[in-house]
């Protein structure tokens, strides 16, 4: 076992060696423009563009030309919002989304808020989902693009995307999903789901990093943007710049190994995952599940262990690499806005950790990262004055804390 | 985040750590931080004539915080009153290398000192004016 053990595949994860071995061939052998039109080099690369693009959209039910590529899920975002802000403002200018998406959609949004575009960003409820009816009453005669993640990066709640798509069509809105945690670990359909625009990225998905695409829908309805890089017209005139051919193939190899393994990986995975809950929860007390039980990824656990601070936990699993609601890690001490969105409290979002199942994950390590951190929660609540006060009967919650810092 | 070493050491092998009786008259409690802020500490001094002869503490917070109240018991056993009182939170932060971001972790220790000490006098004050 290979220590620290990886347990952050919502963060990224390893290129699969199947997927490696279907670049190589692009550096250096068949390394051409895919753009060249007048030599074999050029057909090489554009064959393995075309091949990758077949094996994205059979992934995704999409049509291979529906599909555009990017450098990932951040780029496709902003081609998504503001490609479709652009080109249909003068239909309307308000936007519906979500607290709990990803900053890439919250930062464009308010970028939009910027240029004279309205935002509604709905509350999740306390799992972090958002329904249907939530979005029907936000719904206005201007609204022009709801824009709503498949399933949320940091606790794996799946939102209901087949009845948010099936309602906006029949509204006549467009519809964008960001896909990315989702994708090759839930079936997706773009047809049966009703979606417009669906981005992924190729490294959540064990493909490399700095690709991704964004899917456009061609029919019922066809699909605008207004390009946000322009150059020489690449990609039907949506994304200028030289194709990225190795990777491209690559995602193209990862999206068809997801496609091909995805019945068997979701219920493994959904296994280890359900086998790490069991023991957090029956071996500790104070711990709460942050997510929905029922409509959430196979492969996400996000829990929070009450009267633990998250970081000196993750300081305390150092041979196990998670990643911590608490973003004190990242130096700003704001608790993740996913948390804060579902309402969970902000001490429970202080203490909240991410556990990521993927591909590459035993047994062997899940009982490993299970036993470290048990111990070292039980550990830190030795050192804890909070958990001293919990087992006193006293919520810490109803004491008048003095000093806000 | 890189920790520094005597970080790393307070962390895994905190000092002092438990719990003081804090109705009696000879101990002062000092409580600082809250939970939504994601630092608690509760530093705890017992005192004899005016010297701190044992002190301990429960910290919830970061792996600095931790640190920071752990050292802060460290320094304060044996200190009178006053001495404990004069500790800064910048001599934390050059004993543990604390990087700015963490340099509230000091200030807490600091406070949780200055707080422990204020609850033992204003224990003692009631007697001083019986006599």
């Amino acid at each position: 076992m290979k220590l620290p053990i990886y347990m952050d595949y919502q963060a990224t994860t390893p290129c699969d060696p199947r997927v490696v071995e279907a670049m190589l061939p692009y550096f250096t052998q068949s390394f051409g423009n895919a753009a060249s039109r007048n030599h074999r080099y050029g057909w090489e690369a554009e064959e393995a563009v075309e091949k990758a693009r077949g094996q994205i959209a059979e992934l995704l039910g999409a049509n291979p030309k529906e599909i555009v590529f990017t450098s990932g899920s951040t780029e496709s975002i902003n081609l998504a919002l503001k490609g479709v802000a652009e080109m249909y403002a003068e239909k309307g200018k308000h936007i519906i989304t979500c607290q709990a998406e990803h900053k890439a959609v919250l930062d464009v949004c308010k970028h939009l808020e910027q240029q004279g575009f309205e935002v509604t960003y709905l509350q999740p409820d306390k799992s972090g989902r958002v329904s249907v009816e939530a979005v029907a009453a936000a719904l206005r005669p201007d609204t022009i693009l709801v824009a709503l993640m498949w399933a949320n990066n940091e606790v794996g709640t799946l939102n209901p995307i087949r009845e948010i798509g099936a309602l906006c069509h029949e509204k006549g809105v467009l519809f964008f999903t960001d896909a990315t945690q989702a994708a090759g670990k839930v079936p997706v359909d773009v047809e049966a789901d009703h979606v417009d625009l669906l981005c992924l990225s190729g490294h959540k998905i064990y493909g490399p990093k700095g690709v991704g695409i964004l899917y456009v829908r061609r029919r019922n309805p066809r699909v605008r943007l207004v390009a946000q890089m322009d150059g020489g017209g690449h990609e039907r005139g949506m994304r200028s710049g030289t194709l990225n051919v190795p990777s491209i193939a690559g995602l193209g190899k990862a999206c068809e190994l997801a496609r091909l393994e995805l019945p068997q990986e979701s219920a493994r995975t959904s296994a280890l995952r359900d086998h790490l809950e069991k023991r957090i929860f029956s071996e500790l007390d104070f711990v709460h599940l942050n997510g929905n039980r029922e409509h959430r990824l196979p492969n996400n656990l996000n829990v929070s262990f009450a009267y633990v601070e998250g970081e000196s936990l993750i300081m305390g699993i150092s041979d196990v690499a998670v990643s911590s609601g608490s973003a004190c890690t990242s130096a700003s001490l704001e608790p993740s806005h996913v948390l804060r969105a579902m309402d969970v409290g902000e001490d429970l979002a202080h203490s909240s950790i991410r556990f990521g199942i993927g591909r590459f994950t035993t047994q062997e390590e899940v009982d490993f990262a299970a036993s470290s951190v048990i111990g070292a929660v039980r550990r830190l609540r030795e050192l804890s004055p909070l958990y001293e006060m919990a087992l006193e009967g006293i919520d810490p919650k109803t004491v008048n804390w003095q000093a806000p810092h | 985040m890189a920790y520094s070493k005597k970080v790393l050491d307070h962390y895994s092998n905190p000092r002092n750590v438990g719990s003081l009786d804090k109705h009696a008259s000879t101990v002062g409690t000092g409580v600082v931080g809250a939970p939504e802020c994601g630092d608690v500490m509760k530093l705890q001094i017992q005192v004899e004539g005016d010297r701190i002869v044992d002190a301990k503490f429960k910290t919830f917070g970061c792996g600095s915080a931790i640190a920071s109240s752990s050292l802060a018991t460290e320094w304060i056993k044996g200190k009178t009153l006053d001495e404990a009182l004069a500790i800064q939170n910048t001599q934390i932060v050059e004993e543990l290398s604390l990087p700015p971001v963490k340099i509230h972790c000091s200030v807490l220790a600091e406070d949780a000192i200055k707080a422990a000490v204020n609850d033992y006098k204003s224990k003692q004050a009631p007697k001083e004016q019986q006599s």
